[in-house]
């Protein structure tokens, strides 16, 4: 797996391809005669790949992709054709929707709240501290 | 606990989670991880070197702290020309954000006794902040894929690495009643800041005037960096009503302003 996820890392279309087929990469690992057992085959389908630094039109791009048990849990550009940081977040970045809708306070399904600064003193009392004390 | 969204395909709900808090600044300050290693020791040591970054910067930055590097400044004691390069890097950042703000944002203010001084504060906490959230993104890299949040007294930075978690979920309260929500949002990077007085009545200075901005009751913008999304809610807020129009201007950020009456507007800048 390892071999694999190396070898086609080379091109960013090489990480679409990879995108499209871990599915059947996956059955493959299974199922290839020879492959190795279970345990190995687990261990040795997780961890941090970093595929080689591509030269596009743009400039060099680098991926850097997370595989946990044969699935890709993230695909990260580690170096973007520009350098700039701010150019980079905004490539990650689109302005999201604002919903209109009024949500309770109680809700659970609020990560975080954005307000006027809240001191350290009124922490306790905030709607923040109660998700936070959710996930201490 | 329901999931908000529908996930992705593949997406695993039940990552791990953990949440961190610490007190620095005044502020409370809590970061939420979450992947398959948020709750072991050595994420949790990535956080606290974070933690670490911003007490320094604190101990740098603060003009509450009468032997500050920035209080020594202030009086007279020490000159800005030769200050430390991180204490020129802010003041440069403070003047890109006079202009970019056309002056609603000053790093030079009034002090207690009217006498204008040094004084980055508005600009110093969303830039520590976004500073030390960016580290931590990069430390948390080495231990797989994790997203990531950090809200510092209500402003906001969010980061996600995964592919399979859904965005995380952002409210901006009422200033109304602070146990209201006006709007939420979705937002897998990028940052939300609001500006305004609910929370400890304290003024916003309009640095054109040198008197408390009251032509809202919070600001908040949301883009794709803390520091410029904190500078620009600021200087929402001293705009008041008419910084509708500048903030269209503003490409990649979107704001909700908040009337004294209540009323709601939202701005979405042109792509």
């Amino acid at each position: 797996m390892r071999k694999i996820v190396t070898a086609v890392m080379g091109t960013i279309s090489g990480l679409v391809l990879l995108f499209s087929y871990h599915t059947s990469t996956n059955s493959e690992a299974t199922t290839s005669p020879g492959g190795a057992d279970t345990d190995a085959g687990t261990s040795s389908s997780s961890g941090t790949y970093t595929g080689d630094a591509v030269q596009t039109r743009w400039g060099p791009v680098q991926v850097q992709i997370t595989v946990e048990n044969g699935t890709i849990t993230s695909a990260d550009a580690i170096q973007y054709p520009d350098e700039n940081r701010r150019d980079q977040q905004i490539n990650a970045y689109a302005i999201p929707q604002l919903n209109a809708e009024v949500v309770q306070a109680q809700s659970a399904q609020i990560d975080t709240i954005s307000g006027a600064t809240v001191t350290s003193d009124g922490y306790l009392q905030s709607l923040q501290s109660a998700i936070d004390n959710a996930h201490l | 606990m329901t999931t908000p969204v529908a996930p992705l395909a593949g997406a695993a709900p039940d990552l791990p989670r953990r949440a961190f808090v610490a007190q620095i600044m005044g502020l409370p300050i809590s970061v939420h991880v979450r992947g398959p290693r948020a709750r072991d020791e050595a994420v949790a040591h990535a956080v606290e070197q974070s933690f670490a970054e911003l007490r320094a910067d604190d101990a740098t930055f603060s003009v509450w702290k009468p032997d500050s590097p920035v209080s020594r400044i202030r009086d007279g004691r020490d000159s800005l020309a030769e200050a430390h390069p991180r204490i020129r890097h802010v003041a440069a950042l403070c003047e890109l954000a006079g202009h970019r703000t056309g002056s609603a944002f000053s790093a030079w203010l009034p002090d207690d006794e009217g006498t204008i001084r040094f004084d980055p504060t508005g600009l110093v906490k969303g830039w520590a902040v976004e500073q030390a959230f960016v580290g931590l993104v990069g430390r948390l890299r080495q231990f797989g894929a994790h997203d990531a949040v950090i809200n510092a007294g209500g402003d906001i930075a969010v980061h996600c690495t995964r592919t399979d978690t859904p965005a995380w979920r952002i409210a901006i309260e009422d200033p109304r009643d602070r146990s209201r929500l006006l709007r939420t949002l979705e937002l897998r990077t990028g940052a939300v800041a609001t500006s305004g007085t609910a929370a400890r009545g304290r003024h916003i200075t309009d640095p054109a005037t040198g008197v408390p901005a009251i032509g809202l009751l919070s600001a908040s913008v949301i883009g794709p960096e803390l520091t410029w999304a904190d500078v620009y809610a600021t200087a929402a807020f001293v705009k008041g009503p008419t910084a509708v129009g500048w903030l269209a201007t503003l490409a990649h950020h979107a704001a909700v302003l908040v009337a004294p009456d209540g009323g709601v507007t939202s701005v979405r800048a042109a792509e």
